[in-house]
């Protein structure tokens, strides 16, 4: 609510009273906007603030006598602490997995919904239907009932298909030996259907008459993909990569079920939750948050960009 | 990616050359496989929820067999275990906690985005973009930066494991992409229409009971049900700011983690009913998800 005050500069002097009717209509303009702006600065901004000024602290909440100022030592400590550079590293491997497996699987699914087959509609709502479960129930039906070595789905299959054939199955146990691979499949699992929905809006916005036109001349299947196709769908696939980046980087859900953070795959959210929450290292935990708010920023300047170029081509359409 | 099998065959035989009936042929040959490979993935993808209403309804002795019994009588036992009708944690306060939550910061959202939608398109201000994308990027910063500093803040003044300080959360991150789907579905509609009806001297209310909100109803009603599923499946803020009081059905669903023994059936029962509210408002909104999930970048 400051900004009424601060942001028109002093009205002309004496020509005080009547209001500039300019000004007057400019703010009428602006009031609706101002109570959202407002309330968005509070609650998001403000946070960050504090978020940036604790980072500065030496703080554990074990030992609230013992709070000063450190300055950068908790950058120097969260860049050279090998579990919290391990995180990092985490994050960025779970994060381009799942986002290019699920594009790349999401990119063919489009394109065969793309096509006119009886029950299209039927298939889609299939698909979509993984990415409508709550998260934390999707991780717990990978732990649980599809992962668990003795009882989940996957080896009961196993065990099915080769007693059909009269050997032993292999049991592998799922989480405990390749952890972090686990986590991916189920949010590949999750996030497929969002970037077939992205992909296929994008397949959909393509001018028919271009295609129609390049078959008239005789291109084939492929190249109207290769040459056509992709090229348009080139934003699209931007779109998937970077939103899905976003979402994915900070995931929580997914590690917090699955593993609980162990077996080398927390991720970058999760330490932080660990650190703060567990550990009570507020100082550090806000060091680590920022460094996170950083690297978003870097994937949002890029996001941001497709989004905006998105954005002016369809005010021009 | 075949030719067009929806074409009518008329057309073909109109003076195309000699040869198109067996080209046509095989394209239909190629389409139904297709067709049919679509099917296979689809239910591929769906198959573990599948596994998951089936395992629901069967008794944990048979949830819990390998190989899987596929053929197990059907009980109801996973859905009373659940609600905890043989004593146990009752899931309806969580439940309620949801769903408190999830509405009241939906409403809150509606009611804040939408004259700020209004100032974004139907009259802009000035540099309207900037605004737009100011929005937009509090969306990309992750929220878990900001945790510790809202956490003090409750613990300090007496807020925490209260379900309004979720209501105030819930709403500032929806805020960004509500404003974002709004913006675009009012631009929708036509300024002419808005200046005849005010030329025939409708006031501002009019205007928008009786042009606006026709035409950028379903958007709005789209909106709404986003901002509802975003809320309902937020995990990481209700676990630090709530505990028993004001714990919401994720959270209730995170007490499964690192269960023993014989709980499949239950597991499932649980997670079908939490997600079913999301489920119902995905399939609601499915035409508008894009739009609202790709921030109204996409239509």
């Amino acid at each position: 609510m400051t900004t009424h005050t601060t942001t028109p500069p002093a009205p002309a002097s004496g020509e005080r009273r009547p209001a500039p009717p300019q000004k007057l209509r400019a703010w009428v303009t602006r009031a609706p906007l101002l109570p959202a702006l407002v309330f968005l600065i509070i609650v998001t901004q403000l946070p960050m603030v504090a978020t940036v000024v604790i980072s500065l602290f030496d703080w554990n909440a074990l030992y609230p006598q013992a709070r000063s100022f450190d300055g950068f030592a908790n950058y120097a400590e969260v860049l050279g602490d090998a579990e919290l550079r391990k995180s990092v590293l985490t994050t960025i491997v779970l994060t381009v997995v799942v986002v290019l497996v699920s594009l790349v699987l999401g990119l063919l699914l489009a394109l065969l919904l793309d096509r006119k087959f009886r029950g299209r509609a039927a298939v889609r709502t299939m698909l979509i239907a993984p990415f409508l479960l709550v998260p934390v129930a999707a991780a717990l039906l990978w732990k649980h009932v599809l992962y668990n070595p003795e009882y989940g789905l996957i080896n009961g299959v196993l065990n099915a298909v080769w007693s059909l054939f009269g050997g032993d199955a292999p049991q592998p146990d799922w989480v405990a030996e390749m952890p972090l691979a686990a986590v991916e499949v189920s949010l590949i699992w999750q996030w497929t259907p969002f970037m077939m929905l992205i992909l296929l809006a994008g397949l959909q916005s393509r001018p028919p008459e271009m295609i129609e036109a390049a078959r008239v001349d005789g291109a084939g299947t492929w190249h109207i993909f290769r040459y056509l196709t992709l090229p348009h769908l080139r934003r699209y696939l931007e779109l998937g990569v970077l939103l899905g980046s976003i979402y994915i980087v900070q995931n929580f859900d997914a590690v917090f079920t699955i593993t609980s953070g162990g077996l080398g795959t927390a991720n970058l959210p999760y330490t932080i939750y660990q650190t703060f929450y567990q550990g009570h290292e507020y100082g550090l935990a806000s060091a680590a948050g920022v460094l996170v708010v950083l690297g978003s920023l870097i994937i949002a300047t890029f996001a941001l960009r497709v989004v905006s170029s998105l954005f002016r081509e369809e005010a021009r359409s | 990616m075949s030719a067009p099998t929806q074409a009518p065959p008329a057309a073909v035989t109109a003076g195309g050359p000699p040869a198109p009936t067996t080209r046509v042929g095989r394209n239909r040959t190629a389409g139904a496989a297709l067709g049919l490979l679509a099917w296979i993935v689809g239910i591929l993808f769906v198959l573990p929820m599948l596994w998951m209403l089936l395992t629901s309804f069967h008794s944990e002795g048979d949830a819990a067999t390998n190989p899987p019994s596929l053929a197990a009588p059907l009980t109801l036992d996973g859905y009373r275990d659940f609600f905890g009708v043989g004593g146990g944690a009752s899931p309806w306060p969580a439940l309620a906690n949801s769903a408190t939550a999830s509405i009241c910061s939906t409403v809150l959202v509606l009611l804040l985005a939408m004259p700020a939608a209004y100032a974004l398109s139907i009259r802009p201000v000035k540099r309207w973009t900037d605004v737009l994308f100011f929005f937009l990027s509090t969306k990309m910063l992750p929220l878990v930066a900001g945790l510790l500093p809202i956490y003090l803040f409750a613990k300090n003044t007496g807020f925490l494991d209260n379900v309004w300080l979720l209501v105030i959360l819930y709403t500032s991150m929806n805020l960004p992409i509500a404003v974002w789907m709004m913006q675009s579905f009012l631009a929708e509609v036509p300024v002419s229409l808005i200046e005849a009806a005010q030329i025939d001297g409708a006031r501002l209310p009019t205007v928008l009971a009786r042009v606006v909100a026709p035409v950028a109803g379903p958007g709005i009603a789209a909106t709404a049900l986003i901002c509802f599923i975003f809320s309902w499946n937020e995990m990481l803020f209700a676990r630090v700011l709530t505990g028993v009081v004001a714990q919401t059905s994720p959270v209730f669903l995170t007490g499964f983690i690192t269960s023993q023994g014989l709980f499949l059936a239950k597991v499932c029962a649980a997670s079908l009913v939490i997600s079913l509210p999301v489920l119902a408002a995905g399939f609601a909104a499915q035409d508008k998800l894009v739009q609202g999930l790709s921030l109204g970048a996409v239509k």
